[in-house]
């Protein structure tokens, strides 16, 4: 089991990781709360500057699986992986004019969920209800993605085991991780996003300037890379210009998912204002450097000469065979951590949603504050042992097919989310029956004989199914929004706009 | 304005046939891989010039 182990490697990954155990326990204190409450527990009582914001949504955003799969996909097929890079190009405008006025109705009005402004817009608790539905299916495979990355590295530092032992490090990291978001809530991740982002910073900057000297230059890298791909369809250092269209909406349709999802809305809702936000759409892109920088570890990989069955693993073996040891255990070290700050700030938006949107207004419409704290902190528990579960008894591929789905999905609350940060014009009804459209022709592009597919050929050009069906999702609502009648909801317009400035 | 501003960099990194060449390569990296890499801040300096137009809070 630990034969074929670094050990040198393996101590650094270790020291690394009960440092930060550590921190997630202490964070409970940190910026204190009565942490029995759902907003501080759940949203870190609202109280996180554009610093702190930016180092949480950074890790909370770019996730470990992200680190492993990108430069996976560009090792394996080249280019179309860099769509990663025009997505989170966009994301940022996008922020900027959208999540200000998010935050500002939120405020005033005490949500913590998307689902909990749908209600309020249109007291419609079965759009709530799809719109909750939505972001916790979509969340849970996520979550077990963050784990198949974390047992990546784990892997390369030469653990091997049999049947239910193979999970075993990955099974004590995680409950490490349970009873710590258990006991801190948000302010954990929050607390242990400092040290990942830092380490991450740190292994990327040394990755793209050592690798590379010791490749002959990027010249050569890319050379080397081009040479891989030759005579392959569909692969290269250029898109193939079948691969245009759905590279460009593939992008879109990411960027227009990536803030429905509950963990990144938690992630904003926790800044302390609507400043802080507009702040961090000019700051993150950062992150989206560092994504780029990681991306071209794919073609790194292959000018080090690195062969692997599954590209998943070229990051890790790149690492193990460029660097010493010790430099190795600290890079799989912010990986590793890096799956832990997502996986928390996930399993708290998760919960945060079921406790507020499914739980309250069918179960127990009266439940009481302190309650609906130790409701949400047991779910984040009960969300994570279900992703264990989903990582231990199914296979990975099952967790990267929901994954790709959960994307088509997410995208479906755009409307409902965005369109209602701007009018009240549109009906709950018709809103819920686009959902309903949208969610079943994104699933059923999605279907292929062997595998699922991210998208479809429509109107003779490729295009990614997350897109085509929100614009379905779109039609629909506009259409029934004209004859079906509407309800308003506790929301005005000045709710939207920034506080005036005290002084 | 601040509308146009913001669109600027969203049309410009989606605007596949004007980048998708390996010439001219930048410290030998492919114009592909360099113009959307130089996209991430120039993107940020037009959200920057967004809010300055916009007098926002940020």
């Amino acid at each position: 089991m630990i034969d074929k182990l670094n050990w040198t490697a393996t101590a650094v990954f270790i020291l690394f990781f009960v440092l930060v155990s550590v921190m997630g326990f202490v964070a409970s204190r940190w910026k204190s709360g009565n942490l029995d409450e759902l907003h501080e527990w759940g949203l870190g009582g609202r109280r996180f500057g554009a610093w702190i914001t930016w180092f949480l949504l950074g890790g909370d955003l770019y996730t470990a699986y992200t680190v492993i799969a990108v430069p996976a996909v560009v090792y394996a097929i080249g280019a179309y992986g860099f769509f990663a890079v025009p997505y989170t190009i966009m994301i940022y405008p996008f922020i900027f004019l959208t999540m200000p006025r998010l935050w500002n109705v939120a405020h005033r009005k005490g949500y913590i969920t998307g689902s909990d402004f749908i209600y309020g817009r249109y007291r419609n608790k079965w759009l709530e209800l799809a719109v909750a539905f939505t972001g916790i299916l979509a969340t849970m495979p996520y979550i077990a993605l963050q784990l198949v990355g974390m047992e990546k590295v784990i892997q390369a530092l030469g653990f091997q085991g049999e049947g239910m032992m193979s999970h075993l490090p990955l099974t004590i990291a995680f409950i490490i991780l349970a009873l710590y978001t258990y006991k801190s809530g948000l302010r954990a991740p929050a607390m242990i996003a400092f040290v990942k982002d830092i380490m991450i910073y740190i292994f990327v900057i040394a990755a793209v300037v050592i690798v590379p000297a010791k490749l002959g230059g990027y010249g050569a890298v890319f050379d080397a890379a081009a040479k891989v791909y030759e005579g392959k369809p569909n692969q290269g250092l250029l898109l193939a210009p079948a691969q245009i269209a759905p590279f460009i909406t593939l992008a879109i349709g990411s960027a227009m998912a990536l803030f429905m999802y509950p963990h990144s809305m938690t992630g904003v809702l926790s800044a302390s204002g609507s400043r802080a936000i507009r702040r961090n759409a000019m700051m993150l892109p950062a992150y989206s450097l560092v994504l780029a920088l990681i991306a071209l570890m794919g073609f790194m990989a292959h000018a080090a000469g690195i062969k692997v069955a599954n590209p998943q693993d070229a990051v890790p073996q790149l690492f193990l065979k460029m660097f010493p040891d010790w430099f190795s255990g600290f890079s799989f070290a912010a990986i590793a951590i890096g799956a832990l700050v997502p996986a928390a700030v996930m399993s708290i938006g998760a919960a945060n949603t079921f406790t507020r949107n499914v739980w309250r207004p069918f179960v127990q419409p009266d439940i009481s504050p302190a309650r609906e704290g130790s409701l949400a902190k047991l779910m984040s528990l009960i969300v994570k042992v279900g992703a264990l579960a989903v990582v231990v008894f199914m296979p990975t591929k099952f967790a990267l097919d929901l994954q790709l789905l959960g994307g088509v999905w997410m995208i479906q609350i755009f409307p409902a989310i965005i369109f209602d940060l701007y009018t009240s014009w549109f009906s709950g009804e018709a809103l819920l029956a686009g959902w309903v459209v949208g969610f079943v022709l994104g699933t059923y592009l999605s279907w292929g004989e062997v595998a699922w597919v991210p998208t479809s050929v429509v109107f003779g050009y490729g295009a990614y199914n997350g897109v085509v069906s929100v614009a379905a999702n779109i039609a629909v609502a506009v259409v029934l929004s004209l004859v079906l009648p509407k309800t308003s909801g506790e929301v005005v317009p000045s709710d939207f706009e920034d506080a005036p400035h005290a002084g | 304005m601040k509308y146009l501003l913001l669109l600027i960099p969203c049309i410009l990194c989606l605007w596949v046939p004007f980048y998708n060449a390996v010439e001219p390569r930048l410290a030998g990296v492919p114009l592909f891989y360099w113009f959307l890499m130089l996209m991430i801040p120039v993107s940020s300096l037009f959200i920057w010039l967004a809010a300055k137009i916009e007098g926002s809070d940020a």
